[in-house]
């Protein structure tokens, strides 16, 4: 084995690629839990936007335009899981389940003709001035404009979930959706397009999966990212920033053994595969172990209006 | 003006009545799907749910696989109807199924080329354990720390995923299978076969489990004080607590029973059916479960219907990219789309539609 092969510096830098797709996808399901729905489609959502994103951007050679589509496709799957939970008054969790057993068929059904081909490549965004700073700026500042997206929605998703009156609502509607009601919020227009904007998420968590990361289309190539986002939200105790930690967190995971692997370490290449689910099974051991704090008061529970 | 108003108690009626609709919505939906990838939506239909069992040339062979592919879907759907029941949600079937196989399989090749008749049964022992001490870990997890059992048996999934890639390579390979990955072959090896039963019907003894699983569970809900602490736990939780009912020993109870049939579903599979430990032997049956125990309404009797008329689509899928080049994808959907209007449905046994015009000012 032979450490010296791992560059640290590249290694913080693909940390950030690897990290973006699960951040993408676990801040939006933070929006959605915070308002008092738990949705467990994120990993049906993010393969549906990523194959969707991928036919856009081969069809359309722009990968930005093939982000919005992803966003799109995410936010219309979330929609139906939205009107199932909250109209049709269906459990969370199964519906949540069917929502991806259902993005797994349609993604393998939109992706067979686009397996094997190549994606457009997005641009990277040098900062000018930023990224000359020597180590910082390669690390930092010379990534795909995707990652500073990514950090700008969870900017702007702590703002608005703590800094203003719309946030204040969407939180109040989590915590207890009967005195939402009873103070007049309209609870399930709220809960939809808190839904909306996870779907949109995950499915930009998806496209950034198929279109930059990989970049292909490999049927199943999520390959369990939405449940480790779910759990990352659980981690963050639905916080913004905690969520952006735990994202990183997990990405670093993630490239160490990927770069261990590639450099031969002496650990078998099996144990390092299996190390990012075991590790987050540890952390929710570990989460769970200080006692549950922050999980909003109606997370999960149905909310029928009597009049 | 439509609103819903509560029933007091889900309507027998139509929670009887709703998987049928949602079968037949799904026919409709799927037909249109069918119709937009270019196929005759009517022929593909009957391509499905019609030739496998009454096609003159297809039936004889399609017939016996019914209950081949039924066996490990009732088998797993009967265990996690325990668990959803009682709001327990083990979603990582599909890893105590892979964990059966190994276990069962590597105790099986232990003793190859041996002929004792004591093999089999020490295969499905292993079996069942096998699937039993994966579905413990969320199992004792969430007892002890109350870790989420939905993310960590999921979780592990995929390291059940990596391990069966691991052992199909390494320690379960084939010593002389010329360097392939892949376990030998069980075919070969007469005192470890799950053989059928009764010859060209497909019943093996993975079917025989799952009809001994109906029953048991079927008295275990309506005879056993443990049946009923179950459904207690899950319609009333605060109730359960005060009669007495230990929250712990029902999840212990319910995964662990769920994990030792998906367990045993692996065994029967990779012994008979698929034959041996390759790397995708695994066919997503622990994720299908989860529609089959739905469909079935969490019923024994119900499960068996239900996975009966899954396995149905799984032939009826493969017939149909046979013979109309129907993605296998499109079945995969399919599925998804039956559990998507099961659950849409759900609302008329739990709700009355009520249309009124003056309900909103009498109420005020």
């Amino acid at each position: 084995m032979d450490l010296g092969q791992i560059n640290p510096l590249l290694l913080l830098a693909s940390l950030m690629v690897a990290a973006t797709p699960i951040l993408l996808a676990a801040i939006g399901e933070a929006v959605v839990e915070k308002s008092g729905v738990l949705n467990l489609g994120v990993e049906g959502m993010m393969i549906t936007g990523a194959v969707v994103g991928f036919a856009i951007s081969v069809n359309t050679g722009n990968p930005a335009v093939g982000f919005v589509g992803a966003a799109l496709a995410g936010a219309a799957l979330s929609l139906l899981f939205g009107v199932l939970v909250l109209y049709l008054m269906s459990n969370q969790v199964a519906t949540g389940l069917a929502l991806t057993l259902f993005g797994l068929g349609l993604s393998s059904l939109i992706g067979k003709p686009y397996e094997g081909v190549k994606a457009p490549s997005l641009a990277r965004l040098d900062i000018p001035v930023l990224g000359d700073i020597p180590v910082l700026g390669p690390i930092l500042f010379r990534h795909d404009p995707m990652v500073y997206v990514s950090l700008i929605i969870v900017a702007a998703t702590w703002f608005v979930l703590t800094r203003t009156r719309a946030g204040l609502i969407l939180r109040g509607v989590g915590e207890n959706h009967d005195a939402a009601h009873a103070l007049g919020y309209k609870v399930v227009h709220v809960r939809l397009l808190a839904i909306a904007f996870g779907g949109a998420c995950a499915g930009l968590g998806g496209a950034y999966v198929s279109l930059v990361r990989v970049p292909q289309w490999v049927e199943g190539m999520t390959a369990g990212a939405g449940w480790i986002a779910l759990a990352i939200v659980v981690f963050a105790s639905w916080r913004p920033w905690r969520v952006l930690l735990g994202a990183y967190l997990f990405g670093g995971i993630t490239v160490l053994q990927l770069n261990l692997q590639a450099a031969g370490a002496a650990i078998p290449v099996d144990i390092l595969a299996i190390s990012p689910y075991v590790v987050t099974i540890l952390v929710l051991v570990i989460i769970s172990l200080r006692g549950s704090h922050g999980a909003p008061g109606s997370l999960g529970r149905i909310f029928h209006a009597t009049h | 003006m439509i609103h819903l108003e509560k029933r007091p108690q889900p309507s027998k009626f139509w929670a009887g009545v709703t998987p049928i609709l949602a079968v037949i919505a799904t026919m409709v939906a799927g037909g249109i799907m069918f119709w937009m990838l270019g196929k005759d939506p009517i022929e593909a239909i009957r391509t499905i749910f019609w030739d496998p069992l009454f096609h003159e040339t297809f039936g004889p062979y399609s017939r016996p696989q019914l209950l081949v592919k039924a066996a490990p879907l009732i088998l797993i759907a009967i265990g996690l109807s325990l668990g959803f029941r009682a709001g327990i949600w083990n979603i990582g079937a599909e890893g105590q199924y892979i964990m059966g196989a190994i276990c069962g399989a590597g105790v099986g090749l232990a003793f190859y080329p041996s002929e004792s008749l004591l093999i089999f049964p020490a295969m499905v022992l292993a079996g069942a354990i096998g699937g039993w001490a994966w579905a413990m870990i969320p199992g004792l997890l969430k007892v002890k720390f109350g870790t989420n059992e939905i993310l960590v048996s999921l979780m592990l999934v995929y390291v059940a995923e990596n391990l069966l890639a691991s052992v199909s390579q390494g320690l379960l390979k084939n010593p002389e299978g010329m360097g392939f990955p892949g376990s030998r072959n069980f075919r070969d090896f007469p005192a470890a076969y799950n053989a059928e039963i009764i010859g060209g019907t497909g019943m093996h003894w993975g079917v025989a489990a799952a009809f001994v699983a109906v029953i048991f569970t079927y008295i275990l809900l309506t005879r056993h004080i443990l049946g009923f602490q179950v459904r207690l736990t899950g319609q009333a939780p605060r109730a359960a607590r005060f009669a007495g009912v230990k929250p712990s020993v029902v999840i212990l109870f319910c995964l662990g029973t769920s994990g030792a049939l998906a367990g045993l579903a692996g065994l029967f599979e990779v012994s008979g059916p698929a034959g041996q430990i390759s790397i995708d032997f695994n066919s997503g049956y622990g994720f299908t479960a989860i529609i089959v125990a739905f469909l079935g309404r969490l019923h024994p009797i119900g499960i068996l219907l239900a996975g009966l008329l899954m396995a149905l689509t799984y032939i009826g899928g493969e017939l149909a990219q046979l013979m109309l080049t129907l993605p296998a994808a499109a079945i995969q959907m399919f599925q998804g789309m039956l559990l998507f209007f099961l659950l849409a449905m759900d609302v008329l046994s739990h709700y009355r539609i009520r249309f009124n015009k003056t309900a909103a000012t009498v109420e005020g």
